[in-house]
């Protein structure tokens, strides 16, 4: 049992249970531990992708909300701008048909006076016809009183038709 | 500043030890000679401390491989775990007994021998009809190292089959206890050795191996680091061990070798092609630095960790040499002992760890160069 030469009792075991030893390690020890390693750190990457892609959906869906709040905002806008412009249309119908109307009855009022001034202008008429025939009557009365000037009047009539 | 103290101190230290260990040793490889001639060096009373106290002996019965565990000795109580002993001989057959048949050494048995001096010293022998002893022809010995391995496995086996089984029991969940304690590391294999060194697409192939090799050195290392049993025992300091290693990594390797990496080999494209034909250089360059790089690792691995080992036990061993000297001086120096101790285990601490790292990258960067596809 030298320093330095080999002894084959020695070489001999050695082999023996350093193989035993591999062979026990290697099917029940560094496979399980080195898949196990393996495993973990495929699961820890596919948690760090999947984190990843999480968060991508999350600003997918933050960027989503902001664009539906821009559109609603936008919707809401244009919501009030169409009701004002609706009120205004609204207002200013109500005005041009209010004045339309407001002439109207001016118009039918004008007709109106118009009838009741021509109506009232022949009434007149007719009194004053009525009145003037009464006061030709009345003339026509007092000038004919006596026969005499019935009989002139006669003669003048008479020679105004012979004239003609 | 104060590493640089340190490391005069250590340089100093370790003069010492070489300079105190080389004529104790010698003294007792020829104490016999002493003994007969009758000139004590120590100035010892015969009988008990004739031997005196060697630290080369100290030290190599410490990282060497044994046939028993011993784990302390009191005067004449000595308290070792026997192993046994199983030896093959030609003439005997196959034995297997218990070590402690010897009483280390004192009686032999069955026609065997443990040597305690001598060439084959820490040998069983077979003592031949003739009286004459040699080395058996297969030595299969459980031995203390094997002893060792079993324990680390066991060790490994209890503390991996649990975290793959937390594993199972959550899966995709954050990691608890002993699994969170493991999983860096394992990742850190997996990412930081493995998939530079291999590439993305063949690395897991090497991953099982990578990892049990990593874990092997390491917890080994670690264990070697504790004194007392089950720890201690010098497991990758063993060349055997390490060659053993280094042969998975260099079998792993030539196997996986595709097309590319033997072209390389046989045939590196880009060189002239008088340094290939008639002389093969360029192949047997490349032949021997396919075993080279095994054996680098085997070497390495071994060296570092049996140089930490013996640093350690060079500062314990300065406690009794100057204790032989006189017992003041030895309990004086036991606190310097104790703190290089303490600071060499906290450096050999970083080094268990670094040589795993340093085994397994290169194992992975071979299989690297091996499973390389043309550009």
């Amino acid at each position: 049992m030298g320093l330095v030469t080999p002894d084959i009792g020695t070489i001999f075991w050695m082999l023996l249970m350093f193989i035993i030893l591999l062979v026990i390690l290697k099917k029940f020890a560094w496979k399980p531990i080195l898949s196990a390693l393996e495993n973990r750190e495929k699961s820890i990457e596919n948690s760090l992708r999947s984190a990843d892609r999480a968060r991508g959906e999350m600003e997918q869906l933050k960027a989503d909300n902001e664009k539906i709040m821009a559109e609603a905002r936008l919707e809401r806008d244009n919501m009030l701008k169409e009701t004002k412009q609706l009120s205004d249309k609204i207002l200013s119908e109500a005005r041009i048909k209010a004045s339309e109307e407001a002439r109207l009855l001016i118009e039918a009022t004008r007709e109106v006076i118009a009838n009741e001034k021509s109506s009232a202008v022949d009434e007149i008429r007719k009194q004053v016809a009525l009145l003037s025939v009464e006061i030709a009557e009345k003339i026509l009365r007092e000038k004919l009183k006596d026969v005499n000037q019935q009989k002139e009047l006669v003669d003048k009539l008479m020679k105004d038709i012979k004239l003609n | 500043m104060s590493r640089k103290v340190i490391s005069y101190i250590l340089g100093a230290l370790l003069f010492l030890i070489l300079f105190a260990a080389g004529p104790v040793q010698q003294d007792n490889e020829s104490h016999t000679q002493a003994d007969a001639s009758g000139s004590a060096v120590h100035e010892a009373p015969h009988g008990e401390a004739e031997e005196g106290f060697s630290p080369s002996d100290f030290i190599f019965d410490h990282i060497l491989d044994a046939y028993d565990w011993h784990i302390l000795s009191y005067h004449d109580f000595h308290l070792s775990i026997p192993l046994p002993v199983i030896i093959y001989s030609d003439t005997k057959g196959l034995n297997v007994f218990m070590f402690n048949k010897f009483h280390h050494g004192h009686s032999d048995y069955k026609g065997f021998r443990y040597e305690t001096h001598g060439e084959n010293r820490g040998k069983v022998v077979e003592i031949m009809e003739d009286g004459s002893r040699i080395v058996p022809k297969l030595d299969l010995s459980f031995t203390k190292n094997v002893l060792a391995i079993l324990i680390s496995i066991i060790l490994l086996l209890l503390v991996f089959l649990s975290v793959a089984k937390a594993y199972k029991r959550n899966p995709d969940k954050a990691p608890t206890g002993l699994q969170n304690l493991m999983e860096p590391i394992i990742l850190f294999i997996r990412d930081d050795i493995a998939r530079p060194s291999i590439g993305e697409h063949k690395y897991k192939k090497f991953m099982p191996f990578l990892l049990s090799i990593f874990f092997f050195i390491w917890f080994n290392n670690m264990l070697g680091l504790i004194p007392i049993f089950p720890g201690g025992a010098n497991v990758t300091g063993n060349i055997t061990v390490t060659l053993v290693l280094a042969l998975f990594t260099f079998g792993i390797t030539t196997i996986n070798g595709n097309k590319n990496y033997w072209l390389h080999i046989f045939n590196m494209p880009g060189v002239p092609w008088w340094i290939k034909f008639p002389i093969p250089l360029m192949p047997v360059i490349e032949i021997i630095g396919m075993i080279t790089k095994p054996f680098v690792l085997m070497i390495r691995l071994f060296a570092n960790i049996t140089a930490g080992h013996i640093i350690v036990l060079g500062f314990f061993s300065l406690i009794f040499i100057f204790g032989q000297m006189s017992p003041g001086l030895g309990y004086g120096v036991s606190i310097l002992s104790l703190a290089f101790t303490i600071f060499m285990s906290m450096l050999e601490l970083l080094v268990a760890l670094i040589q795993a790292y340093v085994f397994t990258l290169l194992s992975a960067i071979y299989f690297g160069m091996a499973t390389e596809e043309h550009h």
